[in-house]
């Protein structure tokens, strides 16, 4: 069964390129399924911004199933909304009730530069990723499955961190505008495996430097992590502050460095 | 703010930093994370001062002997193998050098993450996780640093111990002084609600310093949140016990 929610107020955040200072502008849904994703109501809304002759809503997304990593919405105070666990496009529309209101933002951080509207430049990750997110190594075919064991706890662990879609949700949530969790997740995914072993300590080292350049720092809220769709637990700060630390302290020989 | 979007350094084949070498502890905390190691350190030094001033001070329950007596063995710590007072000075000076680091690391911290978002946002933002305690360190931090100052001028140095009272302040009657400044009423309750916001930046702050560390172990992750409330708690039932029980008059002269 369908059901209907009507009467939403919409408080949207307009901004007019990076320059422009940028005002909330209050639109009004009359009423709109609640199988409807939160960013078909937009599209709904666009559409009829675009039939009065107005301009569409500038918003960021992509798949539309969660893995992408693209659509960012800061939704009532929330990083991609109310739903735990999961990305702007998964959000449904039943999960508001008639009559509310829904104020919608942009992610705000100084690395993070709205393009227009609700969307936003997110290349400091790029960067971040650039300076050690990666195994080097000459490629060639895939190996046999087995070939490297791995016991289980350690490639689940791997993986969990792995699943971060790099949405930048994190930062959003961070009262600080930090970026350990993306970070940490990037870090625990290939530092955990024996993949990741021979650049592990030249990896935390660039990737935290590259951070520094762009971000705040932790403070301990647990925000990030409440706010990340794949749920990418603190555990991967605290690993990523440890193989920090060993990097520095580690015998520089055996970094291959002097 | 700035709007421009982050360079691109040339993209190398290996992960390599960037950075100019410096000397090993400043190369660390030049970084946030390195500074958030100088938080935890300091905050697990400046801990332990709290958890034996506590202890030491519940003597005042033994009468005015055992506590002036207490005071007298802090002055000849290790004596004769040291001066006297020798080991309680390299302990204060510590401290002062931990709190300073503390402060340092702090106010750094807060200028970078005030940059990291200098447009904040413009509608309210409905947390989750974080909590009172969290959210208010660098209040509860301040409160509780004018409270030590007041505490040293108070009850080391003297200057404010007979303001409203009509005793003399003699330095190694220690007993006596405290009982002299918790019967100001101000003075207690000032030293009460100071010690419930030391116990609040403790509950946030003894657990942060596990992640600050790396120290993330399953074995003992269950604990962390457990230890740093009991260990605020702990400190602040001992610490504010103190003025009620002057005020009570369950220790008077």
């Amino acid at each position: 069964m369908t059901h209907l929610v009507s009467n939403l107020t919409l408080k949207v955040w307009r901004q007019n390129g990076p320059a422009d200072k940028g005002k909330f502008e209050t639109h009004v849904i009359e009423s709109i399924t609640d199988e409807a994703s939160f960013l078909e109501m937009l599209d709904v809304l666009n559409e009829r911004l675009i039939g009065e002759n107005k301009e569409a809503i500038v918003f960021d997304h992509d798949c539309r199933e969660g893995i992408c990593g693209t659509c960012s919405l800061m939704i009532n105070g929330q990083a991609h909304g109310p739903q735990r666990g999961s990305t702007t496009c998964q959000l449904h529309m039943r999960s508001f009730k008639d009559d509310d209101t829904i104020v919608i933002e942009p992610w705000r951080a100084n690395a993070f530069p709205i393009i227009k509207d609700l969307m936003v430049d997110r290349a400091a990750f790029d960067r971040i990723v650039e300076s050690g997110g990666f195994i080097t190594s000459p490629t060639g075919g895939a190996p046999d499955a087995n070939l490297i064991p791995v016991p289980k706890p350690v490639a689940d662990a791997a993986m969990d961190a792995a699943a971060c879609i790099g949405c930048g949700a994190c930062v959003a949530a961070c009262p600080n505008s930090a970026a350990n969790l993306f970070v940490g997740a990037k870090l625990t995914h290939l530092n955990l495996l024996p993949q990741g072993q021979a650049e592990r300590y030249k990896r935390a080292e660039a990737m935290v430097d590259t951070m520094d350049e762009h971000f705040g720092s932790c403070t301990n809220h647990g925000e990030c992590s409440a706010a990340c769709p794949k749920e990418i637990s603190l555990d991967v700060i605290a690993l990523m502050n440890k193989d920090y630390r060993s990097a520095k302290f580690k015998n520089r020989k055996q970094l291959s460095r002097k | 703010m700035s709007t421009s979007t982050p360079t691109r350094q040339p993209v190398t084949a290996t992960a390599v930093g960037t950075r100019k070498r410096r000397p090993l502890l400043l190369d660390l905390y030049s970084t946030a994370v390195g500074k958030k190691y100088a938080m935890a350190i300091s905050g697990i030094a400046m801990m332990g001062f709290v958890m034996f001033h506590m202890l030491g001070n519940t003597k005042m329950y033994l009468g005015a002997a055992e506590l002036d007596g207490y005071a007298e063995f802090l002055k000849k710590l290790l004596y004769p193998l040291a001066p006297k007072e020798s080991v309680l000075w390299i302990l204060r000076v510590s401290l002062l050098g931990m709190l300073a680091l503390h402060l340092h690391a702090a106010w750094s911290l807060t200028v970078l993450n005030r940059h990291a978002r200098p447009v904040r946002y413009q509608s309210a933002r409905d947390y989750q996780e974080a909590s009172l305690a969290s959210r208010s360190m660098r209040l509860s931090g301040i409160v509780v640093v004018m409270f030590m100052v007041w505490h040293l001028l108070d009850l080391t140095f003297g200057v404010v111990n007979t303001i409203g009272t009509d005793g003399v302040y003699v330095r190694s009657e220690v007993y006596a002084n405290v009982v002299r400044s918790f019967d100001r009423w101000p003075v207690a309750l000032f030293y009460v609600v100071a010690n419930l916001l030391l116990g609040l930046h403790l509950a946030h702050g003894a657990w942060s310093i596990f992640q600050s560390l790396g120290w993330n172990n399953p074995r003992f992750n269950a604990w962390r949140v457990a230890f740093a409330r009991g260990f605020a708690a702990i400190v602040v039932i001992g610490n504010i016990s103190f003025p009620i029980a002057v005020t009570v008059g369950i220790v008077s002269v």
